[in-house]
C-alpha cells in the first residue's frame, strides 16, 4: 500500500450539462514525485484537479488515493486522509489573522488550541510568513496570499499537495522563491500535483507532466519528451496542417 | 532557535487570553454592585431588560456574528423557551428552572431539525427563511389551543421565591440572574470562540469552500453553532415568561424580538465578544425611553430608530462599534513598535 502510486484515476468523467469537461480519463500520481497538470485553456485540469480534491464527484469512474476509494467523498474527508490544496485565486479567510487561518488548518491533526497554534506558527516560518503572524489576511500582498495558502494546507500534513496555478502572475523572483519552495516542500516526503498552463514556469520542476488537451490525457511523460511530442505542440500551437 | 519561536506567540496570546477574562470579571463584579445605587422601578426594568438582551445578543452572535449564518428568525427559539417554560409551570407545576431547561432544549433540537434543511441556503436566503419559519411559528402558537391560543398563558401569583422565580415586589433576583445569564453566554462565547469550533466557525462565515478544504465539515459546523445559539436565546425566552408573568403569541413571538436580538450585536460589532452588550447598552435604554415618552402605542418609532442607527454604523463602521476600539488598539500597538 505505501509503494504502489498514491493517486489513481480510472475512467473517470466529468460532465456539466452537454459539457465534457473530463471524458474518460485514466492517470495516476507516483508517490513522492512532482506532478505538472497541463495543458491549453479549458483542457480539462482544473475539473481534474477539482474532482481529486473532492470539490465535486465525478460523473463516472473511480478515484483511488493511499490504496483507497475516494469516489464521492466530501473535500473534508478527503482532507483528513491527506489531501490539501490550494486555490487558483487565493481564498484567504480575510476576517482572520494570518496565524488564525493556519491554525484553521492544523485543527485537523491537533484537535487542541495550543498544539494547533504551535503547529501553526512552525508551517509559517517554513514558508517563510512568521513576520506576519499577526496582520490580517486581508492585508498580504497577492504573493505573500499564495503563500499563506500553501502554508493552510501544509498545516493540515497532507501526504498529497494539489497547488492550483501557485506560480501564476508571479514576477520572476517571486517565482524562483515559489519553485524553491515548493522543492523544499517534496523533500519532506509530500507528493505534488500542480495546475499550471505556463509551460516554462513548471517544466524545469516536474519530475512528470500529463497532458490534457478537449478533456482526454493526450501525452505523459518526462517534460523535456512531453514538450517535443508533435501533439502537444499541435494542442498549444494549433494544427498548420489544418491551419492551412 | 525554532523553538523560542513556536513558544514566544502561544505565551502572548495566553497572556491576553487571561486579559479578557479578568477584565470580563471585573465588569461582571462592576455590574453587580448595580442594585446597591439605583432603587427606582423604572430603572431597575430597564437595567434587567438591557441585560437579557445583552445574553439573547450574546447567544444570537454565535450563530449570525461568527458562523455568518444571519438569522432572522429567533423570536421561534425565544417564544418556544418562554412557552416551554409557561407551560410547564402552570399546567404541570414544574419550577421555572426546569422549564427553561426543557425549553432549551426543545430549542436546540428545533434548531437542528430546521437547520437541516435550511442550511443548503446561502446568504440572504437563509435569512429570509429564518423569518418565514418564524412567522410560521407565531401563527401556529396564535391557533393553539392548549397553549392559550391569542389569549395567552397568565402565571399564577405566588410568594415570592427562587424556585419559582417569582417576584411580585422588588425585581433585584431578576436582576441577578438575567447578569448571571449574560455572564454564562459572555463565558460560553469566550470559551468556544478560541477553540477548533470557534475557528471553524469565522472560516465558513468567511469561505465556506476553503474552509471544507481545509477539513472543516461545514454542515455540522453551523448546526453547532445552532444548536448553541438557540438553547440561550430559549433560556432569555423562559427567563422573560417568568420576568412579565404573562405571555402571548405577539408578546414573546414577534418579529420585532427577533430584530432585537440581532441589531445590538450589528449596532456593536458581530463576532465580537463586547459587541452584543455594547449595542444592547444603547438599544434597549433608547428603546425604553422612546416608548415611554412618547407613547406607549408600540408604534415602532424605536425601531425607525435602530434602522438609522444600523445604516449609519453600517456605513461609517461595518465592524461596529467594537470596530472602533480594535482599530485604535492597533494604532496605539503601532506606535509602540515605531
Amino acid at each position: 500500500m505505501s509503494s504502489g502510486p498514491i493517486v489513481v484515476c480510472e475512467k473517470v468523467s466529468r460532465r456539466f450539462g452537454g459539457l465534457v469537461a473530463n471524458d474518460s480519463i485514466d492517470m495516476m500520481v507516483r508517490r513522492g514525485e512532482i506532478l505538472g497538470l497541463i495543458g491549453p485553456n479549458g483542457a480539462g485540469k482544473s475539473t481534474l484537479f477539482n474532482l481529486i480534491a473532492g470539490s465535486f464527484p465525478p460523473s463516472s469512474g473511480k478515484i483511488m488515493f493511499d490504496g483507497r476509494n475516494i469516489t464521492g467523498l466530501p473535500a473534508a474527508k478527503l482532507c483528513a486522509l491527506g489531501i490539501a490544496r490550494t486555490y487558483q485565486v487565493p481564498r484567504s479567510f480575510d476576517s482572520m489573522s494570518v496565524i488564525e487561518n493556519v491554525t484553521v488548518g492544523a485543527f485537523v491533526r491537533y484537535p487542541r488550541m495550543l498544539q494547533a497554534r504551535e503547529k501553526a506558527m512552525a508551517v509559517l516560518d517554513y514558508v517563510g510568513l512568521s513576520n506576519k503572524a499577526d496582520a490580517a489576511g486581508s492585508e498580504l500582498t497577492p504573493p505573500q496570499k499564495r503563500r499563506l495558502e500553501v502554508a493552510r494546507a501544509l498545516a493540515t500534513e497532507p501526504k498529497l499537495l494539489l497547488l492550483d496555478e501557485v506560480l501564476t502572475g508571479l514576477t520572476p523572483a517571486e517565482a524562483r522563491a515559489g519553485v524553491e519552495l515548493i522543492r523544499k516542500i517534496r523533500e519532506t516526503g509530500v507528493t505534488i500535483v500542480m495546475v499550471e498552463h505556463v509551460m516554462e514556469v513548471v517544466m524545469p520542476l516536474v519530475d512528470r507532466a500529463v497532458v490534457l488537451h478537449l478533456g482526454k490525457v493526450l501525452a505523459e511523460g518526462a517534460p523535456t519528451a512531453v514538450v517535443r511530442d508533435e501533439n502537444v505542440i499541435a494542442a498549444y500551437l494549433g494544427d498548420r496542417r489544418r491551419a492551412a | 532557535m525554532s523553538e523560542i519561536a513556536v513558544a514566544a506567540p502561544n505565551n502572548s496570546f495566553v497572556a491576553s487570553r487571561r486579559r479578557q477574562l479578568v477584565i470580563a470579571l471585573i465588569v461582571f463584579a462592576a455590574i453587580a454592585l448595580i442594585p446597591r445605587a439605583v432603587s427606582d422601578v423604572y430603572t431597575m426594568n430597564v437595567l434587567i431588560l438591557t441585560l437579557l438582551f445583552a445574553a439573547l445578543s450574546q447567544s444570537w452572535n454565535i450563530l449570525g456574528g461568527y458562523c455568518g449564518q444571519v438569522s432572522l428568525g429567533h423570536a421561534l427559539y425565544f417564544g418556544i423557551g418562554a412557552y416551554a417554560t409557561s407551560i410547564l409551570f402552570v399546567k404541570f407545576g414544574i419550577v421555572a428552572w426546569g422549564g427553561m431547561l426543557a425549553g432549551g432544549v426543545l430549542s436546540a433540537l428545533v434548531a437542528l431539525a430546521l437547520g437541516y434543511p435550511c442550511f443548503r441556503l446561502k446568504g440572504h436566503y437563509f435569512s429570509i427563511a429564518t423569518i418565514v419559519i418564524a412567522e410560521i411559528g407565531l401563527l401556529l402558537v396564535h391557533n393553539w389551543d392548549y397553549g392559550g391560543a391569542a389569549l395567552g398563558i397568565q402565571w399564577p401569583f405566588n410568594p415570592d421565591s427562587w424556585w419559582t422565580l417569582q417576584f411580585a415586589r422588588d425585581k433585584v433576583p431578576y436582576f441577578y440572574f438575567v447578569l448571571g445569564l449574560f455572564a454564562v453566554t459572555w463565558l460560553v462565547t469566550y470559551a468556544i470562540v478560541e477553540s477548533r469550533w470557534g475557528y471553524w466557525w469565522r472560516a465558513v462565515k468567511d469561505d465556506p469552500d476553503a474552509a471544507e478544504s481545509l477539513g472543516v465539515t461545514v454542515f455540522n459546523s453551523k448546526m453547532g453553532a445552532a444548536a448553541i445559539s438557540a438553547f440561550f436565546t430559549a433560556i432569555g425566552g423562559g427567563f422573560y415568561a417568568a420576568f412579565v408573568s404573562y405571555i402571548d403569541p405577539e408578546s414573546v413571538m414577534h418579529f420585532r424580538f427577533s430584530l432585537l436580538m440581532a441589531l445590538p450585536a450589528v449596532l456593536g460589532g458581530v463576532g465580537s465578544l463586547w459587541g452584543p452588550a455594547v449595542g444592547a447598552l444603547i438599544l434597549i435604554p433608547m428603546a425604553e425611553l422612546t416608548r415611554s415618552y412618547l407613547g406607549g402605542t408600540g408604534s415602532g418609532l424605536d425601531l425607525v430608530i435602530y434602522g438609522l442607527l444600523v445604516m449609519v454604523v453600517s456605513l461609517t463602521q461595518p465592524e461596529g462599534i467594537m470596530g472602533i476600539f480594535k482599530r485604535s488598539a492597533k494604532k496605539a500597538d503601532a506606535k509602540v513598535e515605531a
